[in-house]
């Protein structure tokens, strides 16, 4: 069974359908490409899964589970989290705090807890530390651990957005363009962190416009184009699409005489 | 808390408690008593502007709320002041809490008008509710604290040491919620809001408990006040007092607890020490905090820490596993 099935999910904003009757499911363990042009829908997708959105139409299945118009707590602790195509860092807290943003959910004592220090209140902060401090040595992140995340490297913020989801406990990631604005020797060191999470045994559906990641790392591709699925399946049989090269392309004069 | 934080608030500590051996006058102990007072307002309103990144122009009210309720039920029913406070403790966070229903999905501008109308209305509220409040008559008389018989007044340093272990606790309460969940959501709220939430976070919820826990310690603040002033009527708690209070956290740097401590005892004590330029004081007082905020936008002591993170004691960290490099970060 399919980890994720979403099918024929539209929204629509006022008069303006974003997404249309769109289908498509992630197995577990797969890494799954989004492509398309600027407006395609492809982060509206995103909002959706992740219920920052309702759905118009459709039904979206987590883990066997429907969650579609979930609230997005709801559907963090199904274990769904994503990152941003503009860094949403935590700028002006520590790499560490932000890890620990991410297991809010299971720290779970209240302000009682942590005026008295009770022990309940040491048991979560000390499994929060040590977690927080295990994933980010995983990561190679062990030297930044006091920075604050604003400091950090163009690329390393990017990674750390993927670790603060992770802590999350999700299951399934959404990347929304992570190698967005770097430069191909970081896009490679990325593209090996991204398989590396999937050795971890992590699902990821990534929304990328670069080709070199996209071709090199998806098991599949599904192509978005004006809020339609245009078109699925192996990379290279996403290269050689005519669809797909006329969508980014647009269609050349012969083919337009046609 | 490191070490060098411990040692500095121990040292300020011993000062303070130390303070009043030199014999202070009446007025001195007001002066103290009412900045320490201040020093408990800047702490409660910190929780919503300094943590969580929200601005509030009417915090008197609050504090309005408080004095009230203890001085009435102190009048009325002659209760001990430690039940008078706990009340207008409850109250006045009860209050908060209801206030922060209707204004859940509002924040910067919007929040930061509707605070100052709920500043006016209370100020209308108490000068019109005559059977509650007395109107313009104010309430008068207010009783001293008494413990053991032993009551406390200005004259006994009675009211100075009540005012300081108020302080105490409250700075005490800071530093637990800086360095819990709670501390650190609120924060989160305050860098970005939609991705705090994507994280988990129940936005609504963090920001009722927020403005629940801080208003809860405005009305501490007002109790102590009353009993300290035996006088209190609708123009002690206007929104000059409302902008004092922002002052000191702006001033002192938001989201640090040091700061709004020496915020309070800058601001407070500025006007008395500065008595003898007489009117143009107030054209000084402000010509600081104008320099204050093109020099220092972070304020006396709020921006990011340059130490690193502190663990707390009883997580262990194995050696070698986290290399310092202080919070500089990569550059």
């Amino acid at each position: 069974m399919a980890l994720l099935e979403v099918s024929n999910v539209s929204k629509q904003f006022g008069g303006l359908a974003a997404v249309s009757e769109v289908n498509f499911h992630v197995d577990q363990g797969e890494i799954i490409s989004v492509i398309g042009p600027n407006g395609a829908g492809k982060t509206t997708i995103f909002n959706l899964l992740t219920g920052v959105y309702d759905v118009t139409e459709g039904k979206i299945v987590f883990n066997g589970e429907e969650i579609q118009n979930k609230k997005v707590q709801y559907i963090v602790n199904a274990g769904i989290a994503r990152t941003f195509q503009n860094i949403r860092l935590f700028k002006n807290m520590r790499t560490i705090e932000n890890v620990m943003i991410g297991f809010h959910q299971n720290t779970k004592y209240n302000t009682f807890d942590s005026t008295f220090r009770t022990p309940r209140f040491r048991k979560y902060e000390r499994e929060a530390h040590e977690k927080a401090v295990e994933i980010l040595n995983s990561l190679g992140f062990g030297k930044y651990i006091h920075s604050y995340a604003g400091n950090l490297p163009y690329g390393e913020q990017r990674k750390l957005e993927i670790a603060r989801a992770m802590a999350t406990g999700a299951k399934l990631l959404l990347l929304d363009e992570p190698a967005a604005g770097m430069n191909p020797q970081e896009s490679e060191e990325l593209l090996q962190f991204i398989k590396e999470l999937q050795d971890k045994g992590f699902t990821i559906i990534l929304i990328e416009h670069d080709m070199s990641v996209v071709m090199n790392i998806s098991d599949r591709i599904y192509v978005l184009d004006h809020g339609r699925m245009i078109a699925d399946g192996l990379p290279e049989e996403i290269a050689n699409n005519q669809m797909v090269v006329e969508a980014y392309l647009g269609k050349s004069e012969d083919d337009a005489a046609d | 808390m490191d070490k060098r934080d411990k040692i500095v608030w121990l040292v300020v500590l011993v000062l303070l408690v130390a303070f009043p051996a030199v014999g202070l006058s009446r007025y001195l102990q007001r002066v103290s008593s009412l900045i320490f007072i201040y020093m408990i307002l800047a702490l409660s309103l910190n929780i919503i502007t300094g943590y969580m990144g929200q601005v509030s122009l009417g915090h008197a009210a609050f504090y309005a709320i408080g004095a009230y309720t203890s001085s009435l039920l102190s009048e009325h029913f002659g209760w001990n002041f430690l039940l008078t406070c706990l009340c207008a403790v409850l109250m006045t966070g009860f209050i908060g809490w209801l206030f922060s229903i209707p204004t859940m999905k509002l924040s910067g501008t919007y929040l930061a008008i509707i605070t100052m109308g709920f500043g006016e209305i209370v100020k209308v509220l108490i000068i019109n509710w005559e059977s509650l409040t007395h109107g313009t008559y104010g309430v008068q008389r207010i009783a001293r604290p008494e413990f053991f018989g032993v009551e406390m007044k200005t004259t006994n340093n009675g009211m100075y040491y009540l005012c300081l272990v108020f302080v105490v606790l409250t700075v005490l309460f800071c530093i637990a919620i800086e360095r819990s969940k709670l501390g650190r959501t609120l924060r989160a709220i305050k860098d970005d809001p939609m991705a705090a939430s994507l994280m988990g976070i129940e936005l609504s919820h963090y920001k009722r408990l927020a403005f629940t826990i801080s208003t809860a310690l405005a009305g501490a603040a007002g109790a102590l006040y009353a009993h300290l002033s035996g006088y209190i009527d609708a123009n002690s708690f206007n929104s000059d007092v409302s902008m004092m209070i922002l002052s000191i956290v702006i001033f002192g740097g938001m989201g640090s607890i040091k700061g709004m401590v020496l915020g309070a005892a800058i601001l407070v004590s500025f006007p008395e020490v500065f008595r003898f330029v007489a009117e143009y004081r107030f054209v000084v007082y402000g010509l600081i905090l104008i320099l204050m905020m093109v020099f220092r936008t972070d304020g006396l002591l709020g921006g990011n820490s340059k130490r690193p993170y502190t663990f707390p004691r009883f997580v262990k960290v194995k050696e070698g596993e986290v290399k310092s490099d202080g919070a500089s970060g990569g550059q």
